[in-house]
């Protein structure tokens, strides 16, 4: 037990901070997916064949290529390519980007991948006359889709979308190969120095174990907040 | 682009038979944990529900490694016949994806269970089938029937999930595409390639998948 007090000699503050860490990534990841996800699902929604197939093309790729996959191609690929422009510009340092932008928005690209298909299963269910009405009461588009269908996608996606997050905690782990340090990579680093890593990677399943259990009992509060109407 | 082509081709095949055996062993714990969840001892019934709930609430990435670095830790195994199996890399992997899809697959079984319709049993019972008949020749075919388009998921699912067999030294497709990105510096044309194949692997599964379903498709 030890091992896990906080201060020098244990690992208990570290783990705490990774912790954070991981919270932190997931909220941004999930922040950063919807932004993907509020783009993409019109294309796919839009009768325009091209727009379509460019929707479709970003659901299929991501979600059919390995997690691990879209990390490695950010992180090894990503610095290439700022430093690539950054040369256009007239700059020819190194430049190095953050461990956390590169893992959130790789991270963010898979989970909004997941919410467009989520927004899109949500949109094709609301009535159909929920549209029609907005337009016989002559509402704008944009104002009818961010004050009559909006609200109700988001109330008829938190079921499905406590599962994009669910697996965005579990995604945020592959970030830990790039070294940002989250709950994986503390383990991983405090289980090589006490050669102990039975004891810290049990330790690393809990921890996420304890974050799924918590974000369930919030989601499932928010639910039932938000259907308090129906 | 051509020169890198054999080797991901060689890390296509360790993918593939990562996959095959994890689905296979995965398959065969799912439908022991999912007989046990419909159980109604409610013992049996918390023990397979802690199962799936450890499982699939923690990252594969956190399965693999406890398995792969945690059990050589422990001195009785490290002195049984097993440690002949848990040194080895590529049976570690088989031993976490294998647990990681058993747990998902109880779930999908589990659920596929609970939807067969009271009248299929009841049937059963009057034409005088045995309990036992009536669960291998009526409830396991119907269940495995229902869950199909779920299952489908869940083998591409375990499909992206083999490429973590990377991170503990497997030369799967993934492994060899981190090689030639640091061989040669070119992370866009491995990664790129690595990344089509892989789609071509779920485009087959998915199709595959399809095809059954046209086939066996259960309709109620």
């Amino acid at each position: 037990m030890e091992l896990l007090s906080f201060g020098d000699t244990g690992w208990g503050d570290e783990l705490f901070f990774a912790t954070l860490m991981t919270i932190a990534v997931s909220i941004a990841a999930m922040a950063i997916g919807f932004v993907f996800a509020l783009i993409f699902t019109p294309l796919k929604l839009s009768k325009n064949k091209t727009l379509n197939v460019i929707g479709n093309c970003y659901t299929t790729i991501i979600r059919g290529v390995p997690e691990l996959l879209v990390i490695y191609l950010l992180f090894f690929g990503g610095t290439g390519a700022v430093m690539y422009v950054a040369s256009i510009f007239g700059y020819d340092g190194y430049i190095e980007i953050n461990a956390f932008i590169t893992g959130a928005l790789a991270i963010g690209i898979i989970s909004g991948a997941y919410s467009t298909e989520v927004f899109r299963g949500a949109i094709l269910s609301i009535d159909k006359g929920q549209f029609e009405a907005s337009q016989v009461l002559g509402i704008k588009k944009s104002i009818q889709f961010y004050k009559v269908i909006l609200p109700q996608m988001l109330r008829l996606s938190i079921p499905n979308l406590s599962n994009v997050w669910q697996i965005t905690l579990k995604d945020t782990s592959l970030i830990s190969v790039t070294g940002l340090v989250e709950i994986m990579r503390q383990s991983y680093i405090a289980a090589g120095s006490t050669r102990d890593p039975l004891f810290f990677y049990s330790v690393a399943a809990a921890l996420y174990l304890v974050l799924t259990f918590l974000s369930m009992k919030i989601i499932n509060k928010l639910e039932i907040r938000f259907n308090k109407g129906y | 682009m051509i020169s890198i082509f054999p080797s991901l081709l060689n890390g296509t095949v360790i993918t593939f038979k990562l996959l095959i055996s994890s689905m296979f062993f995965g398959l065969l714990i799912g439908l022991f944990f999912a007989i046990l969840r419909i159980n109604n001892n409610p013992l049996i019934n918390k023990f397979a529900y802690g199962y799936s709930y450890f499982f699939r609430g923690t990252p594969l990435l956190v399965q693999l490694y406890l398995i792969y670095y945690g059990l050589a830790n422990i001195e009785f195994l490290r002195n049984s016949f097993l440690w002949v199996i848990i040194r080895e890399p590529y049976w570690c992997a088989i031993i976490a994806f294998s647990l990681n899809t058993g747990a998902y697959t109880s779930e999908i079984l589990r659920s596929a269970f609970q939807t067969i319709k009271e009248g299929y049993i009841e049937a059963a019972q009057s034409l005088g089938v045995s309990k036992k008949i009536t669960f291998y020749k009526i409830q396991i075919p119907i269940a495995i029937k229902q869950s199909l388009p779920a299952y489908g998921n869940e083998i591409i699912l375990m499909l992206k999930g083999t490429s973590l067999a990377s991170v503990i030294t497997i030369m799967d497709l993934m492994g060899e595409a981190r090689k030639v990105n640091v061989l040669t510096f070119k992370p866009f044309e491995a990664f790129i390639t690595a990344g089509i194949i892989y789609l071509f692997l779920t485009f087959i599964i998915h199709n595959i998948v399809k095809n059954l379903e046209k086939k066996y498709g259960f309709q109620t």
